[in-house]
């Protein structure tokens, strides 16, 4: 515990003194790292085993305490923090080396300590105050670049969206509370299983608003793909590779600490995962813009983690521990997966848009003669977001897939259904993921330069490549070497379930160890291939020619497919969803002059239920500013009619 | 002593009706000075048969105050500003009148539910200081002059006072003497503002003022 509180001791005091104008990253940067060494060996000693840490000390607020606590699924969730957000600011340092916010570092490191705060915490209070703390180092961090009006924009929406969970978690704490003394965790945990079905149902849908909202659960995701574009590339990552998967640890939370779950609480899970599962994947692919593609992905792969906890928490009503095993063990190592391959994915959609100047996907083309190690990491973590071996992604899937089958296959007709849904949803999720990341690396890396800003691109240094390369050693390390970890990952879940685990476990593992096996030999076998290309190559000269240069005369870079084009089919296939609005690019004439065509694809919940309601708040609160309306005549009749009404009320 | 009292009130109601009826400015600023002059008058009538020095004192200031000075600071600003009419006000003027006689119906009414009817000297002071106020808030309202709003504001006061000093007989000079300056500075800031806002504008109505909100 001694360690956890040093790191962050570490996180708060590095971002107090980043504030000096000398010190900055200097002092920040240094700070993170240290704090995720300090971090991670209590969390790996708590993971393998080594029971609980927990400190408490008394806190003048009412109800509230310092309870830090951290047993194995904190620590679980404390690791991916503690990594991804040092890698983060090491990689920061550069990218922010010419800014002029001074206050970046500071935000970004309690950011971090707001993080650790949210999955440490064992008190209400002490849970709100960190979880605010993150939120609004956040919003901080999102409006970096707040001179410009979209980015503004944003702010806004993120900080509505942050604060309306927020609200949710006061009832919901209220709720569960309810008597007086400290608002620890664990009286609540403990009357939890006792309560009424429909307090617990409460607290459950107030959970996955309040959680789902931080989460990105469709439909109250409308703050990603505005927050994550706007914000400077490593934040980004942070957020979407760690963030939101503190809403995901709530609602994990909640669910492991109320008992055996209802039969509906599955269903919701399910329902919202392939909700948020297949509209994430769908927008994403009518995205131009490569941030907010990502976001739409993280989008995507909240709904993919919703469906294992959905279908872990069917399993576990019916009392099928397999089911119930697979379904959180997928879920739990697909929130560890995506946080590695989402973060590597912004820190390369950063390098990409620092080198270039733009995010527009149909922009871009042939970058991977420019930059040859954001492509190689680019590719490597959309390999691992596709879900394709031997990254981690495949994982994740795989265990999903296998919990789903199993489900299919018992007696009982509601497991059946939903493992059924699971594997259909999750097939359609990771077939629209696949073409997604073909889109999105195929047309930024292969192919000719579609526009100028692509010229002068060049790699980034290795300060900001190193951090990258990391994560893909760490995907490429859990996709291949599984086994082992698969007995790493079930503490945390098996803490929530004493004794009944660890044979289910263990054929997980040595199932897992068997796909590592091959996810190994097929390393192997391209590592083979390629030394084989280099022997064919030697002594012989290599010539570059451009690509796709099959038989045309004068090949151009703008026949090749951009981006859009490359969706174009599937976002028609699914246009009664993603309500694509296109303008211009009609041919009239036989010989055809300059034309021009741009298609808009807006969110669909955004467009079509936030934007009618906010509207309507509106025109009912106009209405009433037409008493405000700055004649000082009608004010004073105001006031004199009001007088003379309760003058006359009181005497009449 | 009752009847000077008495008259001084009613010659106050009288000046109401006027100020309700009348588009002249110079008019309005002589007749407010007036009304504020019956007031302080009113003041020693009602306590005329056993004065003290501090009636005396605050009678003699008043009226130097309401009755002099302030229709000199007006007229000053009335000068500056060139203005000699109020141009059409929200209630037309014979409207007003009518609407001054409901005014004045309702606070007979009012002062008769009151708990202190009857108690006063003289009996008509307490309806005739409602409808003074009553007055002084709808000039405020219909109006559209700025001017026209001070007199509204220093017509209400003028009820206030008298409503005061026919209730509670005297009250402890300190209070008297802090309304007083409040009501001093308040027309001094309103004709230099006024002033001012003419000069600006081009004219001095306030409902043309409303761009200035937020």
């Amino acid at each position: 515990m001694t360690l956890l509180v040093a790191a962050l001791l570490c996180l708060i005091g590095g971002g107090i003194l980043s504030l000096h104008p000398r010190l900055g990253a200097r002092v920040a940067v240094p700070g993170c790292v240290i704090a995720a060494v300090l971090g991670v060996i209590p969390a790996t000693q708590v993971l393998s085993g080594g029971g609980v840490l927990s400190l408490r000390a008394e806190w003048a607020v009412p109800g509230g305490s310092f309870y830090l606590h951290c047993d194995a699924l904190s620590a679980f969730f404390l690791i991916p923090i503690l990594v991804v957000s040092a890698l983060g600011a090491l990689y920061g340092a550069e990218y922010m080396r010419h800014s002029v916010n001074r206050a970046h570092w500071f935000f970004y490191s309690l950011l971090v300590a707001g993080m650790a705060g949210v999955v440490l915490a064992w008190n209400a209070i002490f849970f709100l105050v960190a979880w605010e703390t993150m939120a609004l180092a956040s919003f901080f961090l999102v409006v970096t670049d707040d001179d410009q009006a979209p980015v503004r924009e944003a702010g806004w929406v993120y900080l509505v969206a942050t604060h309306f969970g927020t609200a949710c978690l006061m009832i919901l704490f209220a709720l569960a509370g309810g008597g007086s003394g400290p608002l620890d965790f664990d009286p609540m945990i403990a009357t939890g299983a006792g309560a009424s079905t429909w307090t617990l149902g409460l607290v459950f849908l107030l959970a996955v608003v309040g959680f789902g909202t931080k989460a990105g659960i469709v439909p109250f995701h409308v703050w990603l793909p505005e927050a994550h574009p706007a914000a400077p590339s490593h934040v980004s990552a942070v957020m979407s590779g760690v963030m939101i998967k503190t809403g995901i640890y709530g609602i994990v939370r909640v669910l492991t600490s109320c008992g055996v779950p209802p039969l509906w609480w599955g269903w919701v899970l399910i329902g919202l995962g392939l909700l948020s599962g297949v509209g994430g994947v769908l927008f994403a692919l009518a995205q131009q813009d490569l941030k907010r593609m990502l976001a739409y992905s993280s989008v995507e792969n909240i709904g993919i983690i919703l469906l294992g906890l959905g279908l872990g928490a069917v399993g576990w009503t019916f009392g099928e521990d397999r089911v119930c095993f697979l379904g959180f063990a997928g879920a739990l190592f697909h929130i560890l997966n995506h946080a590695l391959f989402k973060s590597l994915l912004f820190l390369g959609a950063g390098a990409i848009a620092h080198a270039t100047g733009t995010r527009n996907m149909d922009a871009f083309g042939g970058l991977f003669k420019r930059m040859r190690h954001t492509g190689g990491t680019f590719l490597a973590g959309s390999m691992a977001i596709a879900g394709l071996p031997p990254f981690n992604g495949f994982i994740g899937e795989f265990l999903l897939f296998l919990g789903g089958l199993i489900a299919v296959m018992s007696a009982q007709p509601a497991l059946c259904g939903a493992g059924a849904s699971v594997i259909a949803g999750l097939a359609l999720i990771s077939g629209l993921a696949v073409a997604g990341f073909t889109r999105a690396f195929g047309s930024a890396f292969l192919g000719e330069p579609r526009s100028e800003c692509v010229e002068h691109a060049h790699d980034p240094g290795w300060r900001m490549l190193l951090p990258m390369w990391i994560l893909v050693y760490f995907c490429l390390l859990i996709g291949t070497s599984v086994g082992p970890l698969a007995a790493y990952n079930s503490p945390a879940w098996s803490a929530a379930w004493p004794g009944k685990t660890p044979e289910i476990a263990f054929a997980v593992a040595s199932c897992l160890s068997c796909v590592s096996l091959w996810a190994g030999a097929f390393v192997v076998l391209c590592l083979l291939l390629a030394g084989f290309r280099l022997l064919l190559l030697r002594g012989r000269s290599v010539r570059q020619a451009v690509t796709w240069d099959c038989g045309y005369a004068a090949p151009a870079a703008r026949m090749q497919y951009t981006a859009s084009s490359f969706a174009q089919p599937l976002t028609d296939m699914f246009r009664t969803v993603l309500h694509t609005k296109v303008s211009g690019g009609a041919i009239a004439d036989v010989f055809p002059g300059l034309s021009q065509s741009s298609s808009v694809t807006a969110d669909a919940v955004r467009a079509g239920f936030y934007q009618p309601l906010f509207s309507g708040v509106l025109r009912g609160v106009i209405a009433v500013r037409r008493l405000q309306h700055g004649n000082l005549h009608l004010y004073v009749l105001y006031i004199a009619l009001t007088l003379l009404f309760l003058l006359f009320m009181e005497l009449g | 002593m009752n009847e000077v009292a008495d008259l001084m009130v009613v010659l106050m109601a009288m000046t109401n009706l006027i100020l309700l009826g009348t588009a002249r400015l110079t008019l309005g600023v002589r007749l407010v000075g007036a009304q504020g002059a019956l007031a302080g008058a009113y003041m020693f009538a009602a306590n005329a048969e056993h004065p003290t020095v501090h009636v005396l004192a605050l009678s003699a200031l008043i009226i130097v105050a309401k009755g002099l000075v302030f229709p000199k600071v007006l007229l000053r600003t009335l000068e500056k500003a060139e203005a000699r009419h109020e141009m059409e006000p929200y209630v037309p003027y014979s409207a007003s009148i009518l609407l001054g006689m409901v005014m004045l119906a309702s606070s007979v009414w009012v002062s008769s539910r009151l708990p202190i009817a009857g108690l006063t000297i003289p009996p008509s002071a307490v309806p005739i200081s409602i409808w003074t106020m009553f007055t002084g808030l709808f000039l405020v309202v219909a109006r559209r002059a700025a001017l026209t709003q001070v007199f509204g504001y220093l017509v209400l006061e003028n009820g206030i006072y008298v409503f005061g000093a026919a209730i509670a007989g005297e009250m402890p000079f300190l209070v008297e003497m802090g309304a007083l300056l409040d009501v001093f500075v308040a027309v001094f800031v309103m004709g230099v503002a006024v002033f001012h806002i003419s000069r600006e504008f081009e004219h001095m109505d306030t409902d043309r003022l409303s761009v200035l909100r937020d």
